[in-house]
């Protein structure tokens, strides 16, 4: 490229515009958008006379007709009077909940045997080793199975439990945790803690700023620790305790089908969710902790050497010079792993977990609007993997090594 | 480019068929006694065999058939988008199916209801008794309707458990994760054979609707509409009439004019959907009367073991009641 760029500049512009490379550049630059808008074209106009030879309705008012069905899981409010948008939205949060917590466990994990990997203890580095090469190398989909059926075969029946700490309890129908319930007043417990993270915010800067001037440090962790959970507890108890918890009932008599946990009492976490969220985990922490590990590796040993021989301690070198150093290296891959979590968890209809896939697919069945459908799934999709691209961008930036 | 807008408004499905040489039938993934694939990879079942119907009507041949196996999520748009030519895969014939989607029923191969089963060890008897179950059932079927419906207006609480594939709604239900499978009469005799004691499980009585199962085709193509309806209608006349694979060679000599304008020696009803006149002198030959493919599949003589019932022929106190051949 480079090379053409400068004969073009160094010679004067030849008399035939058939071999000027500009000219040619623009034509095919041209050619290419006039094919692919007649491609598109040709697809749109395809599909609308087919659509009406057949007789297939096509637009977006089925959205706002009953949908009929239920679901296992939704965060909104939804029943079976609820339109069909509205269960599309329901299979989107479902979607946007497995995804996010996914990500979450997944980097940590990912984390922690991508540095086991790296260890000096040769148990642990081989177990990092074994989990890494077991679980990349066998498909999602079967992991998910895995997952799923071995929870409900090895847990107990529906009208048993294990209880942690008496709180939570698990049987086949789920984990189930106690739901709090918010009265008047607990808005202040939001107010505070929206507060803390603003202070806390000032005062890390502030301690940044002052470390720089005067080499005096402030003990940051600790005082936004205390911010963010002290002033939401103190706010807690000034107005009055406004928050109480609902208890998962466990019912052991009367008609052996309303026997077990109650419908709508406390919080149920389903199995499917579980499982898909576990198989999604530790399918993409594998990928992660090898990122993580190729991170660090990519870090000369004569950064750390550099960093003992100015006194800093092993955590401190870890934190202040090796991470931030491998960071630049392991964000651009790790977020790809993102986006292919929130792409495979599309997988969750095979496992009854009412995702957008699984809530759209039975849209699509009861309406046959498949193109509006899919249409949906695309743009959702697209849409998700773009703003975790873009803010994974916009953090790589932030790390990235500034020149001076 | 061109090949595909020709394909789409110029042949007719008869003429496609005719040109590759074979059906593509649409069946379920894997449903005994309906559509169920063996060890070796060959389908049988009641809705297979009224594809293997419609290859004998047109070839002359049993076996010029494929088959695509469907979920239920993925059926209508193979079906319009021509990935297949007919669908026989137990659907129900409901009146959106029928006007919105583009498609025609051809008729109904099996009366079902729907129903549910449940653990013998509940001591559940009614299923007015469900209240507070959880329900695993198959996504994006009317079968999720039914059932939301039913719990709904009997006040009953319940949570509903949907998977994509038949095999997953087995898999959790005999695992425990679900009270009641729910799902037509007919599926849930044949897939209480894959749970691990099917004797440990028992349907209970209330049949909470109507399930009209048959073949449905694309709409606008009526010739193929007739020969999908016409292949049906052929196989409950032929019991009817007594005619079946054992005896219709003598048949074709019968003095029943009715006999003999089905098996095509009076008139020329073949020709007039476009086949041969011995179209369904071919398919009783090959495949058998209507009796014959019920007896094999889900009859009382094999594992399903259900019984004719309401899908006896109209003369023997069933609704089974095929138009004439005249």
């Amino acid at each position: 490229m480079s090379v053409m760029e400068q004969d073009s500049a160094g010679v004067p512009a030849r008399a035939s515009l058939f071999n000027d490379p500009k000219v040619r550049g623009i034509f095919y630059q041209l050619l290419l958008v006039v094919v692919l808008g007649l491609l598109g074209y040709f697809i749109v106009s395809n599909t609308i006379t087919n659509l009406e030879r057949q007789n297939i309705a096509s637009g977006w008012g089925f959205l706002s007709n009953t949908a009929g069905f239920g679901t296992n899981q939704s965060l909104v409010p939804y029943s079976e009077t609820s339109s069909y948008g509205r269960a599309i939205y329901v299979g989107f949060l479902n979607t946007l909940l497995v995804a996010g917590v996914g990500i979450f466990c997944a980097t940590v994990i990912g984390f922690v045997v991508g540095i086991a990997r790296l260890s000096n203890n040769w148990v642990i580095n081989r177990l990092a080793y074994c989990y890494v090469e077991l679980v990349r190398n066998i498909p999602l989909l079967l992991q998910i199975f895995f997952w799923y059926f071995a929870v409900l075969r090895s847990i107990p029946s529906k009208r048993e439990k294990w209880s942690f700490f008496d709180t939570f309890h698990l049987n086949i129908g789920g984990l189930r945790v106690p739901k709090p319930i918010w009265e008047p007043g607990s808005q202040w417990i939001g107010y505070a803690l929206i507060i803390g993270f603003i202070a806390s915010f000032l005062i890390s800067r502030w301690a940044r700023k002052r470390q720089e001037a005067t080499g005096q440090q402030f003990p940051t962790l600790a005082t936004v620790l205390g911010l963010i959970i002290g002033l939401p507890l103190i706010a807690y108890f000034i107005a009055g305790m406004p928050v109480s918890l609902e208890h998962p009932n466990f019912v052991e008599s009367g008609p052996i089908l309303l026997q077990g946990f109650e419908l709508n009492v406390g919080i149920n976490v389903i199995p499917e969710f579980l499982a898909l969220t576990a198989a999604l985990a530790i399918y993409t922490a594998s990928f992660i902790a090898e990122i993580v590990r190729a991170g660090i590796q990519a870090v000369s040993h004569g950064q750390t050497e550099a960093a003992h021989a100015l006194g800093l301690r092993n955590g401190q070198t870890l934190r202040l010079v090796v991470i931030p150093q491998a960071m630049r290296v392991i964000i651009p891959p790790l977020t790809s792993q993102y986006l292919n979590l929130t792409k495979n968890s599309s997988l969750a209809v095979a496992i009854a977990y009412p995702d957008l896939v699984s809530m759209g697919g039975t849209v699509l069945n009861q309406t046959g609007q498949a193109i509006e459908i899919i249409g949906i799934w695309m743009m959702v999709y697209l849409s998700l993997s773009l703003i975790t691209s873009a803010f994974m961008n916009w953090y790589n930036q932030r790390m990235a090594l500034v020149e001076r | 480019m061109g090949v595909a807008a020709t394909t789409a408004a110029g042949a007719t499905t008869l003429e496609d068929v005719k040109a590759k040489g074979f059906i593509q039938c649409g069946v379920s993934q894997g449903l005994p006694g309906f559509s169920n694939p063996d060890a070796q990879g060959n389908w049988t079942g009641l809705d297979v065999d009224l594809c293997r119907a419609m290859a004998a009507a047109v070839f002359g041949d049993a076996s010029a058939v494929k088959f695509t196996p469907l979920s239920a999520k993925e059926r209508f748009t193979a079906l319009q988008s021509g990935e297949v030519d007919v669908l026989s895969r137990n659907t129900t014939w409901t009146m959106s199916r029928d006007t919105q989607l583009g498609l025609n029923f051809a008729g109904v191969n099996y009366y079902d209801g729907q129903g549910f089963m449940v653990r013998k060890d509940l001591g559940v008897t009614s299923a007015l008794e469900l209240s507070g179950a959880s329900v695993c059932t198959n996504t994006g079927t009317t079968t999720e309707l039914n059932v939301a419906d039913y719990f709904r207006a009997n006040n009953m609480p319940y949570e509903i458990v949907a998977f994509e594939k038949a095999d997953e709604v087995v898999g959790a239900y005999d695992a425990g994760r679900c009270d009641v499978y729910t799902t037509d009469a007919s599926g849930l005799y044949a897939q209480r054979l894959k749970l691990t004691s099917p004797g440990d499980h028992v349907v209970l009585p209330e049949v909470i609707s109507k399930e009209p199962l048959g073949p449905v085709v694309r709409q606008g193509d009526d010739e193929w509409f007739n020969i999908t309806k016409w292949t049906l209608n052929a196989m409950i006349n032929a019991e009817e009439l007594g005619v079946t694979s054992e005896n219709v060679d003598e048949m074709k000599s019968s003095d029943n004019p009715e006999i003999k304008r089905l098996l095509g020696a009076e008139g020329s009803f073949g020709e007039a959907i476009g086949l041969s006149n011995d179209w369904a002198y071919n398919i009783v030959k090959h495949v058998g009367n209507y009796e014959e493919t019920f007896n094999a599949n889900v009859g009382p003589d094999t594992p399903l073991g259900i019984s004719r019932g309401i899908n006896a022929l109209w003369s023997d106190g069933g609704i089974l009641y095929a138009p004439p051949v005249r």
